[in-house]
């Protein structure tokens, strides 16, 4: 049976051409116009199987219609040029760091694939940054001086007069003098305010109508406050335990198992609740669940500097010996212990973006710190109390009576003045915090509560989906139920939370193969092998000796081998517990485990 | 001094009227969600969680046949026309949304073999054990009269008979010529009694028959002597024959890339050819424990669907060397505890005697590729989805759109290892479980003793094939 040729070739063709014409489609899709092409072809099939005529008429309406297209695709392609300059710039901030260096790939495959993806990052970026344009109306606000006028000079009734009468309604006084220090703290939307006096005064204000939402005496001390995942609840430390309310003022927890607390914070996508008691114990609860996820001691005294990195969600202490350390819930001792003074820390603040670190202490310094680095960047002189990042980036702090407001005004991290506030003399500054979403720095002093304005504060345009101050009570409830979803694990709180996912990095050094190990040692060998003596006198160059010294040598360039290669695996250490290590009379006095 | 702060007024941000939607303002900054990546790991594994407890791919089992099934063939020009034929001789005309008969077509006196639809689907082809060919008219099913006196009997347009027993049948694309194949392969016209053309390479029988969907002309057949055979119409002699170590018990072209195949392959793997390069296997899918009876490819040409003799039905990629998704069901596996698995090794075989088997003979997919239909030698149809988690029904845009936000950040996160093995687990019967086990060690000892083999032979006596080749005996 003879082999005959099948038109395998005019098949590979067939799937050659469909394969060209496509590509030739696409080529035209890109120049633009050409699509329009290609819809004729389209359409004016279509109509094929009714009847030649009513194709043909289809045909003519669609060389008009093209004309016309063409037109406007010309004109609308001058537009998107001209954004597309303009938004290259912006977008790069939704790209979140660089692209992958394909230039260095071997593989063909995966190099395609990776550039598809890259391409639709930056599509995705691009499309961002046309929403920015578009969808983000509101502009932030700025204060800026002219002539001789120094912005920190501005007071605040200057300020007033300038501007619009809601924005003015947001500032006021409040004097409360016998239940004084007050602590204060904003919702995560900025709309609601929890204030608590030292003496017991608990109350929550809606700071968009300034109605009081609920106010009683807890007749106890209060150190801090914070709230929950929403209005709904706060907790608040008093004087032996931190404890739980709701909206109306009703004790739904006690939580005995935290000892008597002294700051509290609240990370919101892990619903843990943070407490750092009077004996420097750290307690980590899930208030979803109940659970105390871990507690550890700190040993490093008692504090009430406490603060969370927005970012990373990781805890930062502030010691009285100078020390900041960062805590996660997995691990039991600090994941980076930094000795920032000299002195007692009295206030840590963390930037939103998660790279800068603010740190004031008793020894009249206040140092800004790159925590990518773990290094200085700028150190000024000053007592500080209290600290706090705005979400545009603004420190606000305290000392006294007094508040300065300092701004990045060139963007490497230079902080100079921009603004500052006096109270009245006597005053005592407590606890300072930037209201979210609004120029509004709220400030809790020892004689009641004050509000001022500080233009260029807050981020002016708010997401629906991420905090929305005039949320329903439909979407406070859908937002819980997708913020339980979403509830993340305390093994995700880490340093840098973007390796989740990431592939490590390969070792620098990697160990060589045995066959390479083997290969330089032979080329050792034959190397001393091949040395030449010198002839020496004196029945030092007998043939005997000298092939001893030959042989010397090999032996000398190979042991060098052999011992590296011992060293690649060395014996693992015998771990010497304390209690072997003592004397048999001395060993029930040695320190137990903590088991 | 210039001024400016932010200031909202709360008309401006809430909706006027109750009636209307809420208003929704977005900014994409990344600046605002922090831990970006720990939420999105969060979401691919509750996503690979759900994707799990939603994974619910049976969706009927289709009964009426009074022995097993042992062929079918899907409706081109009704999506929810279903034939199939069993081994008494009896033909049915499924509806699968209602999962009932609608019709059947009576005559063959032995096991139906083959069924086939021409392209236009008026005419059903089918063929058996009974030496004969008969030609149906496809009732038209949308007439209302029908549709309601299930359980109608029609008469063949027309019968055919021929000098030895057939075993499979396929119609050509777009034309009026069909194949059947038994002793020898035989081309057919509609109108006439005698076959049009036969071709004859060697003396075995053949078992299946396919014909190139972008390629009229040209048809593949498998037959007991271990071989493939490529035909091409327009000449008078086969074209090309590739014979393996083992029996191809079925075909099926890629509907995409016509010049593609898939082989079925009696060693439990299937093998993906390329006809311009025959000498080795595009891919080998391997996966199932014992004898792939049948397969089809999904119309996208991305996927196809296999069933086996094992009692299970796999789902591959057109190029992935495992598969995608296994479908069984706890009556499927009744009783199997009886299986001897002899196996020799490449070779298994699972030597049986049961009471009710239900091996999987024949496997479709829809012509939308949403659906998977099987025929087992249990008498039943089963019609499972081709996702075993996809949501069946119309999806509002809000859900499509979680969807393939789910998917994406699946495809995302896949690699780790949590959202991996719950991607990747699959329950096994016991006794497919133990037997695939069981094949495992065989390879692994079959490559060791290889590798210590040509440890011990002079270099280069014993050259490394890939598996892709080694399957090949010959190729003509």
């Amino acid at each position: 049976m003879g082999k005959t040729r099948v038109d395998y070739k005019a098949l590979s063709t067939q799937c050659k051409k469909k394969k060209r014409r496509t590509r030739k489609r696409k080529r035209k899709l890109m120049e633009g116009g050409g699509n329009l092409d290609w819809k004729i072809g389209v359409m004016a099939h279509a109509p094929a199987r009714e009847g030649k005529k009513e194709s043909k008429k289809y045909y003519q309406n669609y060389i008009r219609e093209r004309g016309k297209e063409e037109e406007k695709i010309k004109r609308t392609r001058i537009l998107v040029v001209v954004i597309f300059d303009e938004l290259d710039p912006k977008s790069k901030r939704y790209l979140r760091g660089e692209g992958a260096n394909l230039e260095v790939l071997r593989d063909k495959k995966l190099k395609g694939q990776l550039s598809i993806k890259e391409k639709l990052y930056g599509q995705s970026a691009r499309a961002a940054a046309m929403a920015e344009k578009w969808l983000m109306h509101a502009e932030h606000g700025y204060l800026e001086a002219e002539g001789i006028e120094k912005t920190w000079r501005i007071k605040q009734e200057s300020i007033l007069t300038e501007v619009d009468i809601i924005s003015s309604r947001k500032t006021f006084d409040m004097f409360l003098p016998e239940l004084g220090p007050y602590k204060l703290e904003y919702s995560l939307s900025g709309r609601h305010m929890l204030v608590g006096g030292r003496k017991g005064h608990l109350a929550m204000i809606d700071m968009i109508t300034m109605d009081l939402v609920k106010e009683f005496q807890v007749r106890e001390t209060i150190r801090d406050v914070v709230f929950l995942q929403n209005e709904l609840l706060f907790a608040v430390a008093q004087k032996k335990y931190p404890y739980i309310y709701n909206r109306d003022g009703t004790e739904i927890h006690c939580l005995k198992e935290h000892g008597a607390p002294l700051k509290l914070q609240y990370l919101d996508k892990y619903f843990l609740l943070v407490s750092i008691n009077k004996l420097g114990e750290l307690h980590y609860q899930d208030v979803s669940t109940g659970v105390i996820v871990v507690s550890y001691r700190t040993g490093l005294g008692r504090t009430d500097v406490m603060q969370t990195n927005p970012y990373n969600s990781v805890i930062g202490l502030g010691h009285s010996r100078g020390k900041v350390t960062m805590w996660k819930p997995t691990s039991s001792k600090p994941l980076v212990t930094m000795l920032c003074h000299h002195a007692p820390v009295t206030a840590v603040a963390f930037q939103n973006g998660g790279h800068l670190m603010a740190t004031a202490s008793m020894d009249r310094k206040i140092k800004l710190w790159d925590i990518r680095k773990f290094e200085v960047l700028r150190n000024y002189v000053g007592y500080a109390q209290s600290l706090d990042f705005s979400q545009k980036g603004l420190l606000a702090m305290s000392n006294g009576s007094h508040i300065q407001i300092w701004r990045d005004s060139d963007g490497n991290n230079d902080y100079g003045q921009y603004m500052s506030h006096s109270m009245v003399k006597g005053y005592q500054v407590g606890k300072l915090r930037f209201r979210p979403y609004e120029d509004v720095l709220g400030i809790g002093h020892s004689m009641g509560l004050s509000c001022i304005l500080v233009p260029g504060s807050g981020e002016p345009n708010f997401d629906t989906w991420v905090a929305n101050p005039y949320e329903t009570r439909k979407q406070r409830r859908e937002k819980e139920v997708h913020a339980l979803l979403d509830k993340l694990q305390p093994e995700t709180i880490m340093l840098d939370p973007t390796k989740i996912g990431a592939v490590r990095p390969q070792r620098k050094k990697e160990k060589p193969s045995k066959l390479e190990v083997e290969a330089a040692m032979e080329a050792a060998v034959e190397a001393a092998k091949s040395i030449s003596f010198k002839n020496k006198s004196k029945g030092r160059n007998k043939p005997s000796k000298r092939a001893k010294k030959k042989e010397e040598a090999v032996l000398n360039a190979k042991r060098s081998f052999l011992e590296l290669q011992d060293d690649e695996w060395p014996m693992k250490k015998p771990k010497l517990d304390e209690v072997s290590q003592l004397s048999k009379s001395l060993q029930r006095f040695a320190r137990k485990k903590p088991s | 001094m210039k001024v400016k702060v932010i200031s909202r007024s709360t008309d401006e941000f809430t909706r006027d009227r109750s009636q209307d939607l809420q208003k929704v303002f977005r900014n994409y900054d990344p600046k605002l969600r922090t831990q970006e990546r720990a939420v999105e790991y969060t979401r691919a594994l509750t996503a690979a969680k759900l994707e799990k407890i939603f994974a619910r791919p049976f969706v009927g089992a289709l009964d009426g046949h009074i022995d097993a099934v042992s062929c079918m063939a899907k409706n081109p020009n009704h999506l929810k026309g279903m034939f199939s034929g069993s081994m008494d001789g009896d033909i049915r005309l499924w509806d699968l949304s209602m999962r009932r008969t609608i019709c059947q077509f009576p005559g063959h006196q032995g096991a139906v073999r083959g069924l086939t639809v021409s392209t236009d689907g008026e005419i059903l082809v089918s063929c058996g054990t009974d030496c004969s060919v008969r030609l149906w008219n496809v009732p038209d099913y949308r007439s209302k009269n029908l549709s309601e006196s299930s359980g109608n009997a029609l008469e063949p347009m027309a019968v055919y008979v021929w000098k030895h027993p057939l075993w499979g049948v396929d119609h050509q694309w777009d034309r009026t010529l069909f194949a059947t194949v038994g002793a020898q392969v035989d081309i057919w016209d509609h109108n006439r009694s005698e076959p049009v053309n036969t071709f004859k390479w060697g003396n075995d029988t053949v078992i299946s028959v396919r014909f190139n969907p972008g390629h009229p002309d040209l048809l593949v057949t498998s037959s007991s002597d271990r071989g493939i055979i490529l035909y091409d119409l327009r000449v008078s002699s086969p074209a090309r024959k590739l014979i393996l170590k083992t029996r191809t018990n079925s075909i099926s072209w890629n509907p995409m890339e016509p010049m593609n195949f898939t082989a079925a392959n009696e060693d439990t793997n299937c093998y993906s050819y390329d006809v311009r390069k025959l000498s080795e296997a595009k891919c080998v899918h391997a996966d199932h424990v014992s004898a792939v009876m049948d397969i089809d490819y999904s119309p996208t040409g991305r996927e196809f669907v296999t069933g086996s003799y094992d009692r299970t039905i796999r789902i591959f990629n057109y190029n992935g060397d495992h598969s995608r998704e296994v479908y069984h069901t706890k009556r499927m596996q009744r009783s199997l505890f009886a299986s001897v698995v002899v196996c020799c090794f490449w070779f298994t075989v699972i030597a049986d005697e049961f009471s009710v088997p239900c091996r999987v003979f024949c496997v479709k997919y829809s012509c939308d590729g949403t659906y998977v239909i099987s025929g087992s030698d249990d008498t039943n149809l089963r019609l499972w989805k081709a996702k075993a988690s996809e949501q069946l029904g119309v999806l509002l845009p809000r859900e499509r759109k979680k969807q393939e936000y789910m998917d994406a950040v699946k495809e995302r996160y896949k690699h780790l290892p949590e959202v991996k093995r719950i991607i990747r687990h699959r329950h096994l019967p016991k006794p497919i479980y133990k037997a695939a086990t069981l094949r495992r060690t065989m390879v692994e000892a079959e490559r060791k003793k290889d590798q210590r083999r040509r440890a011990h032979s002079a270099p280069g006596s014993m050259p490394v094939q890939p598996f892709r080749k080694r399957r090949i005996i010959k190729e003509e």
